[in-house]
């Protein structure tokens, strides 16, 4: 199918969310829509998909005037979209959900689910999309539920698939699996609209590439540009994609664990036996794949999770059976893996937001009673220290791009005098410009000497950031190591080969 | 894609603001910016429905109404009457609930021009006051509750067992007003408090859901109210009847003007002023309200940010219990002095409003206020249409219960008045759901 966009102009009042937009998608074509956060990659693919009605300009398909006025046309169209998050029922099957809202019948509206997962297994074999027919959604890992949507889409004869940051949830092993997929799709004469922010896929895998900026396209690229080419477009200013560090030059250990070990929700054994330290003015980097047991190493540090046994010690005081609260006087900066769930009070404002765990602090506040006037220098000190980009203070976190709901984050556990920082997967969905700047205060964090934490299912980012680097597999350390290690070497750390097999 | 000039690019604007004269659009992007967004000109809107609501029920259940169209089949020319008919009707209702709770205008002029007849004229404003005051006080209990993300539905018997505290202390101990005054509201106080602590340990400490928890032990307290009232200490001296002791001189909150002038008004007002100051001290001004404030919005940023999650749930609901429990001692002490078996009962039970009013206040302590006004004006002046016009009383129950639908619901509210979501707009509700 060839799709094609005309001057498409979308706007929530007096706000711009998509300006004269045009772009063409051939078939068996991967385009790639590559933009920031907020640039309004994804209002237009609302728009496509019929969820949102453009005030001006028209979409084409195959060549003909088609308004798109609500989703199921899209799907009678051929359009399919997988969504960044999951239209999926977790406790019915494969089969089940992939047939849900069109279901093959029998006699007595009975539904005929053998026609379904021979349906499945025909769409399965001809796309190469591997899935069982019977697994309940809930078992299954991310990876695969992205399979069961795209095969969904596939299920209503979709021409055109729209992808939406589909590689944000995904490990690299399931990235490297979607590219596969992608790749097949295309080969058969599907049309693919990729939509992402991350540099490197566009590259991987893009047959054209298409950048917006503010609502705007900005250019064309091929997959042949280089990363920084694409960077600078995307933002519209050269961008620094490698760190400077001021020389490696540890103090003191700062932080030590001793043989930590920490239960997960469902009561198993997440951390087993974790020991590091780490030492005033170094960065620790902990990499490994996601649901190694780094999210409750995090939250144990930070008292949100109990030690089983262990110890954990921060400049020569035993912390490990402390609060949160007592974790946070401690001097523990935090920032979480969850910064909308954990880290932020969306529908507070921005001021607010930035005395979260402080509030009862001087000089935020006196015998019980808050001192406004401080909490608001404050705020305007820190919007202005960290470049947050807000109408006011007094707006809403929930206003506020992604990459400066985490500068909150950042402005606030940085600007509280803090001994040592723990990051969990601090720059995840953030567009390359907030990306630099939150590795920049990262680095004047460990450049003042202090220790730091930084655990990140980014390779990249690991190997900038960290002076060591630490990673986790099936809750243990399985080796740490120094910057300069080859990516082959560091993947089979995290693949769970111990230091000496993987020859580090 | 380059090859498509711009030029090609079919225009269009569908953009309404941008028509009509200058002074025309000028209104229109000033109606837009002050009604699109504001919850107090949804609540002014709701309240407008409310009635308009009550208006056609009126108009539809009113005999001599019905009977005026009724005889449009017989004859055309009737409809005239028929139409003024519905009017003085509906007016006359209307008009009643309005001199009943606030002021009728022909006495308050010749009150004016004479210097007569002053408590007569000032007895349905009074009478809304004195309703008000008792629901003030409970509905910011109920509403510093739903801002923590908790439902206290319990507020009905925690002021049952506050007025019941309050009430013993008030008429079993013997002391100057000095002393004896405050003590009964710390009765009232600590007994609301004591019947808010359990559903809060309950939740903090089990888990249990304090909506269920809460609704129940209203039963609880039913139970105790009519074993007080027929036990020995408690039990009205020489009384074999549900009717507790009568209360002190010395404990009760005096009327405003004197005993003489027969307006029931008291300093109970006083009381509840000072509950408005607190409660906006609480939740815009403390840390301890900052902390509530967070744990409602998003616990899970409140717990990764030290806020001890227990703690607020068991403190949010020792105030909300001990207002609730202040409103009851209030409504004993400012109007009956004693206690019967019927006190807070059915369509006494201010507690129950109290969720409606401070839905219909956003929670918040000067919202609370104007919405108990209301409801409690549409409660005095609903006796005085019935009184004066047959139209039963439940009218007056059936625009409050329109309203808090229509406040409930802002998006039909906006989609009835064309409003405008703004940009940046969210929808924001007032409670949360039971899933927390």
């Amino acid at each position: 199918m060839q799709l094609e966009l005309r001057g498409i102009t979308k706007r929530f009042g007096s706000f711009t969310a998509n300006d004269q937009i045009s772009l063409k998608v051939e078939p068996g074509q991967i385009h790639s829509l590559l933009g920031e956060n907020g640039a309004g990659k994804s209002t237009l693919m609302n728009v496509l998909f019929g969820l949102l009605r453009p005030d001006e300009g028209e979409i084409l398909i195959d060549g003909v005037v088609t308004p798109i006025n609500d989703s199921g046309e899209a799907v009678r169209r051929g359009i399919g979209m997988v969504h960044q998050h999951f239209m999926l029922v977790p406790v019915f099957t494969v089969a089940e959900n992939v047939v849900l809202g069109f279901e093959p019948k029998k006699s007595f509206d009975r539904i005929d689910y053998r026609a379904a997962t021979e349906d499945i297994r025909r769409l399965s074999q001809e796309f190469h999309l591997e899935v069982d027919p019977d697994a309940v959604i809930e078992n299954l890992p991310v990876g695969l539920q992205q399979r069961v949507e795209i095969l969904k889409a596939l299920s209503h004869d979709a021409e055109l698939l729209i992808l939406d940051e589909p590689t944000a949830v995904l490990t690299p092993q399931e990235i490297d699996a979607l590219m596969d997929i992608m790749r097949s799709l295309a080969a058969a004469g599907k049309s693919i609209l990729f939509i992402t922010h991350k540099l490197k896929e566009v590259k991987a895998i893009a047959d054209v590439i298409t950048v917006i900026r503010h609502g705007q396209v900005v250019g064309t690229a091929e997959p042949s540009a280089s990363e920084s080419e694409l960077a600078s477009l995307m933002v519209g200013r050269d961008v620094q994609l490698t760190v400077t560090k001021s020389t490696y030059d540890p103090g003191d250990e700062v932080l030590e664990v001793r043989d930590l070990v920490v239960l997960d929700d469902r009561g198993l054994v997440a951390v087993n036996g974790v020991s590091f330290d780490v030492r005033a003015g170094e960065v620790l980097a902990l990499a490994g794949v996601q649901g190694n047991g780094q999210t409750e190493l995090v939250e144990a540090l930070v008292g949100m999770r109990p030690v089983v046994s262990g110890s954990i010690t921060l400049k020569g005081r035993d912390i490990t059976h402390l609060s949160p609260r007592d974790a946070l006087d401690a001097g523990l900066g935090h920032i979480p893996e969850d910064r909308q769930r954990d880290g932020l009070v969306l529908s507070m404002s921005v001021a607010d937001n930035l005395v979260l765990n402080t509030p009862r602090r001087a000089p935020f506040a006196r015998r019980g009673t808050r001192n406004l006037a401080a909490v608001k220098e404050n705020a305007q000190r820190l919007v202005r220290e960290f470049d947050i980009r807000t109408t006011s203070i007094e707006a809403p976190a929930s206003s506020l791009s992604g990459g400066n709901q985490q500068k909150v984050i950042v402005a606030r556990e940085l600007s509280r005098n803090i001994e040592f920082l723990v990051a969990s997967q601090p720059t995840r969905g953030l567009d390359v410009g907030s990306i630099e700047y939150v590795h920049r205060q990262f680095i004047e964090h460990r450049n003042r000497g202090n220790g730091s934490l930084i655990v990140s299912s980014e390779l990249d980012e690991v190997l900038a950031l960290g002076d060591r680097i630490a990673v986790m597999f099936e809750g243990r350390i399985s080796g740490i190591v120094d910057p300069t290690t080859s990516r082959e070497d560091i993947g089979l750390l995290m693949a769970g080969h111990t230091t000496e097999v993987a020859g580090v | 894609m380059s090859e498509i000039a711009p030029a090609e690019i079919p225009q269009g604007s569908n953009e309404p603001v941008d028509e009509g004269p200058v002074w025309a659009r000028r209104t229109s992007a000033l109606w837009v910016r002050y009604t699109s967004s504001s919850p107090i000109v949804i609540a002014a809107l709701a309240v407008f429905l409310g009635l308009v609501f009550g208006a056609i029920i009126i108009a539809t259940t009113t005999p001599a109404v019905l009977d005026a169209w009724r005889s449009i089949f017989h004859h055309w020319s009737g409809l005239p009457v028929a139409i003024k008919v519905t009017f003085d009707n509906v007016g006359s209702a209307y008009r009643a609930i309005f001199t009943g709770s606030v002021v009728d205008p022909q006495g308050f002029w010749h009150s004016l021009t004479t210097g007569k007849g002053w408590p007569n004229t000032l007895t349905p404003i009074s009478e809304t006051f004195t309703y008000a005051t008792p629901l003030v006080i409970v509905s910011i209990g109920v509403g510093i509750a739903f801002q923590t993300g908790l439902f206290n539905i319990g507020a009905n018997g925690q002021a049952v067992i506050g007025g019941i505290a309050g009430a013993a202390v008030g008429s079993m101990l013997h002391l100057p007003t000095i002393l004896h005054l405050p003590l009964t509201l710390l009765g009232g106080i600590a007994g609301g408090m004591l019947c808010g602590a359990l559903p809060g340990v309950l939740k903090a400490y089990t888990g249990a859901h304090e909506v269920i928890v809460t609704l129940m032990f209203n039963y609880v307290t039913y139970a105790f109210l009519l074993y007080a009232v027929l036990s020995t200490p408690f039990q009205q001296p020489g009384q074999s009847n549900d009717i507790g002791r009568t209360m002190d001189p010395s404990a009760i909150l005096a009327p405003l003007f004197g005993t003489k002038s027969g307006l029931r008004v008291s300093y109970g007002v006083f009381v509840a002023a000072a509950v408005v100051v607190f409660a906006w001290w609480l939740l815009d001004r403390s840390s301890m309200g900052f902390d509530f404030r967070v744990t409602g919005a998003n616990p899970a940023a409140a717990r990764a940010s030290g806020i001890n999650g227990r703690r607020v749930i068991v403190v949010v609901f020792l105030i909300s219990g001990g207002l609730a429990g202040l409103a009851g001692l209030v409504q004993v002490a400012s109007t009956t002095h004693y206690i019967d078996g019927g006190f807070l009962i059915g369509n006494a039970g201010i507690g129950f409003t109290a969720i409606t009013v401070a839905l219909l206040g956003r929670n918040r302590p000067m919202g609370i206020v104007w919405a108990s006004l209301l409801f409690a004006a549409l409660g005095v002046g609903g006796r005085n249409m019935q009184a004066s016009t047959g139209i039963p009383l439940d009218l007056a129950t059936v625009i409050q219960s329109a309203i808090v639908l229509f406040v409930a619901t802002p998006v039909l509210v906006k989609e009835i008045f064309r409003l405008r979501a703004a940009p940046t707009a969210t929808v924001q509700l007032a409670t949360k759901g039971w899933g927390s």
